[in-house]
């Protein structure tokens, strides 16, 4: 590993807020190791009582679409809301579904 | 000698180690190796600042006098603090202050967990708290420790030599006067004695797992429960103190 | 697509207050701009903890204490969440703290006065940070998304910076006439610089135009600056302050403060490096990160055995 001016590797955190709730992105941190990144992680982003359990993902394992890629990926699904429950015509009176 | 008398004491001596290692921490604010620890130092200086404050409030109450928790803090003069030693000497480097750290943590941490047995309850209250922050302490602290005696050449001699210099002020951790044998006797606090072998078995656990070695003993020093401090505690409290001094009396 | 026909595309999102992506195409003035800004802003933040670091030591009660270090530790968080938005610019940090310390990279020049009495934190909190508010909340609505996100987030967490600037000011002009003078002269000597804040006029902005364009700001200098001299006067008169402008005077028709012009000569000054503490900051900060490179260098080296023999470590 080339050791130079570096500001460690960078980590993407994510903080579930409550029990249960996902875990969402909150920022960034750089650190040495795994264990430094979630103390760091802690230290940056739960200082507001904040989390209450944090993933950190190295930044260069997230793969991500681009803005090239948003036509072909998303809009396909755009035209398919027979997907969802109010697609649906129920008879009138019908209760519980 | 007063059981009453010897907890506030206690309590002074225990709230002296949280303002004056907290306050060595607030040293290296806009200072850290790197910003996240810039972060991380001076939370756990905050963390010191609060469970000062807790202890010096609590105090207050037990003296019954008109005082505050802030006289507590800036009024008081050298011969007055009674926290230990090894938590008023300067930060030197990076690897000074974390093995300083490390070694009041490991106390610290131990020090909570019997004080959690306390039949005093706003110190075993105290102390279930604390003892969240101080774990938070001891780990940050000893991964560093591991890190420094397991990365470069030079973070290994760093590390050995704060080791070398500071293990001759980890007597004083553990050392007992009236005020401790009082207390004893009313089930409030419990004998050093009996967590020196812990605490030096958790120390050991992390050197061994750095690679440090255990330093020789020499020029061993204590007094800081009985107010006898080395030079360094002055400088501080100049520093700390200087606005209410200066200004007596006024609000901030 | 042509160049042409991408930025007319660019523009319509701008214009349809879309946010843009870091992996979005964006035009080369754009890019640059914003990475100039954000690493600024960055850097300003970081530079920012040093005077308030000063006090930090002599705050007068434990729970000044606290609160100065809980902000001074936010200024550092701060720092932080921007140099992540200006990372997703494709550069990195370590580079930026190159380009600062090398002078190629600027920083917010009110860091450059001198923090010589308590009196001067509760200035900077109330006047410094409430200057730093109001830009900061445009810049919350600005296009890029990252920095828009670490701006709602900082604005935020500020809520109780400026609060505790003005507390302080206020208790102090509350006290003891040592207290009052104190908190006279440090406004007397806070004002004008935090009205520097803003940037030069509109009309001597050259930056503006583009910036506006593309909704990097979405408000000018001088509105910007306006609205914290109508706030800031009315906060200083509430608890006897003076405003140090003998031209200050309100008025009815258009319901604004009026001030005398500022210095820009001082500005220009500051800005080119001969500030009061241009030198020190700088040098404090290339300092503790050389004293900090053993530390990386440790850990790093820690982690690569880690990964190349775990057994070699317990």
């Amino acid at each position: 590993m080339e050791i130079n001016n570096n500001q460690f590797p960078q980590w993407e955190v994510f903080i579930q807020t409550k029990s249960g709730s996902p875990f969402e992105h909150a920022g960034s941190v750089h650190a040495a190791d795994k264990k430094m990144a979630l103390q760091n992680a802690r230290d940056t982003y739960t200082r507001r009582n904040e989390g209450r359990s944090l993933w950190v993902v190295p930044t260069d394992c997230i793969v991500a679409t681009t803005r090239d890629e948003e036509e072909e990926f998303f809009d396909p699904s755009l035209d398919k809301t027979y997907r969802k429950p109010n697609f649906y015509k129920m008879p009138k009176g019908t209760n519980n579904l | 000698m007063k059981t009453k008398d010897a907890l506030y004491n206690f309590c002074l001596r225990l709230a002296d180690n949280n303002l004056v290692l907290g306050q060595r921490m607030a040293e290296w604010c806009s200072r850290g190796p790197i910003l996240e620890e810039d972060l991380a130092l001076t939370n756990i200086s905050l963390d010191l600042f609060g469970q000062a404050e807790t202890l010096y409030e609590y105090a207050v109450l037990l003296k019954e006098a008109n005082i505050t928790a802030d006289d507590l803090a800036f009024l008081r003069n050298e011969r007055q603090f009674y926290n230990s030693l090894i938590v008023e000497q300067p930060n030197g480097d990076f690897a000074f202050t974390i093995v300083r750290q490390f070694l009041y943590s490991t106390f610290a941490r131990l020090m909570c967990e019997a004080l959690m047995n306390s039949n005093d309850e706003s110190l075993s209250g105290y102390a279930t708290k604390a003892l969240k922050e101080v774990k938070y302490h001891f780990r940050h602290s000893s991964e560093w420790i591991i890190r420094f005696g397991n990365g470069t050449e030079e973070s290994k001699n760093r590390a050995q030599f704060a080791l070398n210099e500071l293990w001759r002020f980890t007597d004083d951790l553990f050392v007992m006067n009236d005020i401790d044998h009082e207390l004893i006797s009313v089930g409030i606090s419990f004998s050093l004695d009996d967590i020196f072998g812990q605490w030096n078995f958790a120390v050991q656990e992390v050197l061994r797992e750095a690679n440090l070695f255990t330093p020789e003993r020499f020029n061993v020093i204590k007094g800081g429960s009985n107010g006898i401090h080395t030079e360094h505690l002055g400088h501080m409290l100049s520093e700390m103190q200087y606005l209410q001094r200066v200004h007596p009396g006024a609000k901030w | 697509m042509t160049e042409d026909q991408k930025l007319i595309k660019f523009q319509q999102r701008i214009d349809a207050d879309e946010k843009i992506e870091p992996k979005d195409w964006m035009p080369e003035g754009y890019h640059k701009t914003l990475f100039r800004q954000i690493s600024q802003h960055a850097h300003s933040e970081i530079i920012g903890m040093q005077p308030e670091a000063n006090w930090v030591l002599r705050a007068p009660s434990l729970r000044a204490k606290k609160i100065l270090l809980a902000k001074i530790q936010d200024e550092a968080g701060h720092g932080l969440y921007l140099y992540s938005a200006a990372e997703t610019l494709g550069l990195d940090r370590s580079e930026m703290i190159d380009m600062l310390h090398k002078g190629k990279a600027k920083y917010s020049s009110i860091f450059n006065y001198p923090v010589l009495t308590w009196a001067d934190i509760g200035a900077v909190g109330w006047l410094v940070d409430g200057a730093a508010i109001v830009n900061q909340t445009m810049l919350a609505k600005c296009s890029y998304g990252p920095y828009a996100r670490a701006m709602l987030r900082i604005c935020k967490e500020e809520g109780f910076h400026q609060r505790q600037g003005y507390e302080i000011m206020a208790k102090m002009m509350n006290g003891t006439e040592a207290q009052k003078e104190m908190a006279q002269d440090a406004m007397n000597r806070w004002w004008e610089p935090s009205l520097m804040m803003f940037g030069p006029h509109d009309t001597d902005s050259p930056n503006s135009k583009d910036s506006m364009q593309w909704k990097i700001k979405v408000e000018s200098n001088d509105r910007l600056r306006q609205r914290f001299i109508d706030r800031t006067v009315e906060q200083a008169h509430h608890i006897g302050l003076k405003v140090p402008d003998a031209n200050l005077k309100y008025n009815k028709e258009t319901l604004h403060w009026e001030t005398s012009d500022i210095n820009w000569e001082e500005f220009k000054n500051v800005v080119n490096g001969n500030g009061p503490c241009n030198h020190q900051r700088l040098s404090h900060h290339i300092k503790c990160h050389n004293e900090g490179q053993w530390v990386r260098e440790a850990a790093l080296a820690f982690e690569a055995k880690q990964m190349s023999n775990p057994a070699t470590i317990k």
